[in-house]
């Protein structure tokens, strides 16, 4: 009836996940506690969950994302409290727990962490910046934010209901095959990256559709702000590998669930090949992760140093130069495998020119600060931040590159080092100075500067601290994902990487506290103008937060920068533009298909998992059912009359005719 | 249509000249097409290029497929090889009935755009018809093959071979369900606009598993069993 599934499964055994299931369990009804006793069950379902608005759905991805963030780092630092402890001793994780939380930590951080943040950013920020109302696809895009949760959720209640993978965030076969992992917990590896995949492609596809399809009169491609053009390149990407990951993972599957022999050491199958296909993906996704990163960092270096971006044109000609050539160096994850000298010179040389185009951004960045009026707020602290960081990483980066040196510092904490030093001095830097870039933007009050920069300062030193010891650990011969070890020259890094992992743990404080305190104190820092920073985007051209229909009438795009001209002439003659006629806007109408697809996603999912088959069926049947009642649906509109369109933009025009005398033009 | 014309007497829209420049995104009949400076494209273009993007991504996954294909080809594990197993007079019928079942598709696409109810119906139920019948034939190959004792199972070489035919024949079958849902919807809702659209993804879809199945058929089938 329940297929594998009994109480066996729970790890009553086990307090570490029992505990912190009984205290996600309390939160989680906490909260919903609160909010049905609060009335405000209509409101979310109503303005959240069903909603197609891009913005709001932006929103939702980058929530996920922060509260996976939080969840990917307690596995970090109870690992790098086990690597503290378990010298000549088994530490506090037994292996296979500790095995689990290091798979847990990649994938969760990869997939449900960064990938959200990103792609949460590029939704709430790129309809915005082409100056139109809305995604190509609202109501896919809801699918889409709801099927990554699905994923979010099989792999947190592998915490509890059985358990998670203990073969490493890819997943390597043999080790991954059915033979040598019998446990559920491959499984909900591959369920939930399967069906989270699936919803990053349709968002893939609907991004790069709005960009090349959707953008206001007079936004050529070439007019476009770095960060459409950065999404566009990632989106791309997207589009062009995740099938490849979809198809990778569902070859592991049908091995594991019918025998097939794709990677299996019997009957032929090619354990390389899984490799080789993974990593085709693989790489791609680094640069999908640091592309939007890219692109928030051009715009806020631009914004903050009051100056256009030094190097336009360069800046789009590298962004575009990476996104192909990060889909041809994907072997360098594996120049041990013995493909020979002369495939690996290639690969090795690829991956080495990939940091000339990464080399034309930084110095492009420099440049644009360069003489400019340089204002050290929080997103531009983030932004140097990752500067000074991001060339360190990407020094080690090469180093990796020259395949001898791999052969002697791959598969050790060197390249642990190496890459959190560009995907936290990189990706997550990025996200961060975006997020407190645009949450004015997304919620009409800025963020609490003080704790914002307390938060920036022990992330920073925290992740120098928490990982340049690992540099040297890696030299001095320690290899990755070790539970425990007897070579004393190793422990004192440990214990250091250890403080500056609490250090990270302040910085994440900070950030909590940073909104609690700009929630509570959000009457006194409200963004009554909609453009708090002096941006020179469409997205400040909106009020902040902006009304659902975004633009009431869409801009007229005369060159780049296109906001910053309107802004000035503005500033120039003391008066707005004249007042445009009004008319109704249709919005598509909100739906909870989304909402309910994920529903039966999660139940196929976990009964998959499980074996158990009826219930497989059940979630086809009503995944198919959704399919059905969305396409029959008679009414896919709302209207937003004229007059509450003059109303709203009314309201903005004298928000902003207010402050227009205070401003000056730039001497 | 367009008026503007160039000083040779062509539209400028097609002026060779200015390739990449149709007159600021626009089409003769005024449809705007998301190219260049020309504002948001039509519903119509937006669909059918975000699903152009889908049919693309579509054919990276099966070209992930063609890969494994590629590699394990000749990793039969002492099991048959294809030489053996193929039969070309049945993969030949199959080729025929998908084709002319793709032709069909395209006669729905002709009466739905004159809006003829009763012929865009026939069309659909032959486009359906033929194509369960491709899939009939496919599952009755593979039940052959099993039989004998060349299941999926046997050898990696046969894995590859099942997963990739299997692929598309899973495709066709989620077709299948897509054009049964798409006739009751046109049979309810007469040609609206959305229809109109939704009839558009579904006949490039099945065209594109066309494509698909020829390269299938060449790579599998005729390399395999020469």
């Amino acid at each position: 009836m329940l297929g594998k599934l009994s109480w066996d499964a729970i790890p009553f055994d086990q307090p570490i996940p029992m505990l912190t299931s009984v205290v996600v369990a309390v939160v989680i009804l906490g909260v919903l506690f609160w909010v049905w006793r609060r009335g405000y069950t209509p409101y979310l379902w109503s303005e959240w969950i069903t909603s197609v608005d891009h913005k709001r759905i932006g929103v939702m991805y980058c929530v996920l994302a922060l509260v996976m963030l939080i969840r990917g780092f307690a596995d970090a630092i109870m690992m790098r409290a086990q690597q503290a402890l378990a010298f000549h001793s088994e530490g506090y994780l037994p292996p296979e727990h500790y095995n689990q939380i290091f798979s847990a930590h990649g994938t969760i951080m990869i997939f449900f962490v960064a990938m959200p943040f990103v792609i949460g950013l590029m939704n709430f920020v790129v309809p915005l910046q082409l100056g139109v109302r809305d995604v190509a696809f609202p109501t896919l895009n809801s699918v889409s934010f709801w099927l990554t949760a699905t994923g979010v959720l099989l792999v947190n209640i592998s915490l509890v209901v059985g358990e998670f993978s203990r073969t490493g965030w890819l997943a390597y076969p043999p080790l991954s095959e059915l033979k040598y992992s019998p446990g559920v917990g491959v499984d909900y590896y591959l369920w939930s990256l399967e069906i989270a995949g699936v919803g990053t492609l349709t968002g893939g596809i609907n991004l790069a559709t709005t960009i090349l399809k959707m953008r206001a009169p007079g936004m050529s491609y070439l007019r476009m702000p770095v960060f459409c053009w950065t999404s566009l390149a990632a989106n791309l990407m997207i589009v062009a590998v995740f099938p490849v990951l979809t198809a990778t993972l569902g070859m592991l599957l049908l091995d594991r669930y019918l025998g097939f022999h794709f990677f299996t050491n019997e009957a032929g199958g090619n354990v390389m090949m899984y490799v080789n296909l993974i990593w085709i993906w693989g790489h791609p996704e680094v640069y999908i992760l640091i592309l939007p990163a890219f692109g928030v960092f051009s715009e806020v270096v631009s914004t903050f140093s009051h100056k256009p971006l030094f190097g336009y044109r360069s800046m789009v000609a590298a962004t575009m130069a990476i996104c192909i050539l990060s889909l041809l160096v994907w072997l360098h994850h594996f120049f041990t495998m013995g493909a020979g000298g002369d495939v690996n010179a290639v690969f090795g040389i690829a991956s080495m020119i990939i940091s000339v185009p990464t080399g034309v951004k930084l110095f492009n960045w420099l440049f644009t600060m360069y003489g400019g009026r340089v204002r050290f707020e929080v997103p531009m602290l983030w932004s140097i931040g990752f500067m000074i960081t991001f060339t360190i990483g990407g020094m080690t980066g090469v180093l990796f590159a020259i395949p001898p040196a791999d052969f002697l510092i791959h598969n050790s904490l060197f390249l642990i080092a190496h890459f959190h030093n560009v995907i936290i001095g990189g990706v997550l830097f990025g996200v961060f100075a975006g997020y407190t870039y645009w949450f004015p933007k997304a919620f009409g009050f800025t963020l609490d500067e003080r704790l914002g920069k307390a938060a920036f300062w022990c992330w920073f030193f925290g992740f120098y601290l928490a990982f340049m010891p690992l540099y040297a650990v890696g030299l001095l011969g320690m290899t990755r994902r070790m539970q425990h070890y007897d070579v004393a020259a190793w422990r004192p890094w440990l214990l250091l990487a250890m403080v500056g992992a609490v250090l990270i743990m302040c910085g994440i404080g900070f950030q909590v506290a940073q909104l609690v305190v700009s929630i509570r104190t959000r009457d006194q820092r409200i963004d009554v103008m909609g453009d708090p920073w002096d941006g020179r985007s469409l997205e400040w051209a909106t009020p902040s937060p902006p009304p659902a229909f975004n633009f009431a009438v869409l801009p007229n795009v005369e060159g780049e920068e296109a906001y910053w001209g309107i802004k000035q002439r503005a500033i120039e003659t003391q008066q707005m533009v004249a007042e445009p006629d009004y008319h109704a806007i249709e919005m598509p109408r909100n739906s909870p298909t989304g909402f309910v697809t994920a529903f039966f996603a999660t139940v196929t999912g976990f009964s998959l998992i499980w074996h158990i088959w009826w219930l497989v069926v059940l979630g086809l049947v009503g995944a198919f059912a959704t399919f059905v009642v969305f396409a029959w649906r008679d009414v896919h509109e709302y209207e937003i009359s004229a007059a509450e369109v003059a109303k709203v933009d009314r309201a903005r025009r004298q928000a902003r005719l207010a402050v227009l005398p205070t401003l000056k033009a730039p001497t | 249509m367009s008026t503007a014309e160039t000083a040779l007497g062509a539209p400028a829209w097609n002026d060779p000249n200015r390739v990449g420049h149709h007159g600021y995104g626009h089409r003769p009949g005024g449809e705007p097409t998301g190219h260049g400076e020309g504002g948001p494209a039509s519903k119509r273009v937006i669909v059918g290029f975000g699903f152009w993007i889908y049919l693309l991504s579509d054919i990276i996954m099966f070209s992930a497929f063609f890969a494994a294909y590629a590699v394990l080809a000749n990793a039969t594990a002492g099991g048959p090889t294809g030489r053996q197993l193929f039969n070309l007079t049945n993969v030949g019928v199959e080729t025929g009935c998908l084709l002319a079942s793709s032709f069909a598709g395209g006669m729905a696409s002709i009466a739905a755009a004159v809006r003829n109810q009763l012929w865009t119906q026939i069309s659909l139920l032959v486009t359906g018809v033929l194509g369960a019948a491709f899939l009939y034939l496919e599952l009755h190959e593979f039940a052959l093959l099993v039989a004998q004792g060349a299941g999926p199972t046997r050898s990696a070489f046969l894995t590859a071979f099942f997963s990739l035919v299997g692929l598309h024949g899973t495709h066709i079958s989620v077709g299948l369900l897509w054009l049964g849902t798409m006739m009751a919807q046109i049979w309810a809702k007469g040609f609206q606009g959305y229809i109109m659209r939704r009839l558009l993804c579904f006949t490039l879809f099945w065209h594109a598993l066309d494509i698909i199945w020829v390269a299938l058929f060449t790579i599998v089938y005729l390399m395999g069993a020469g």
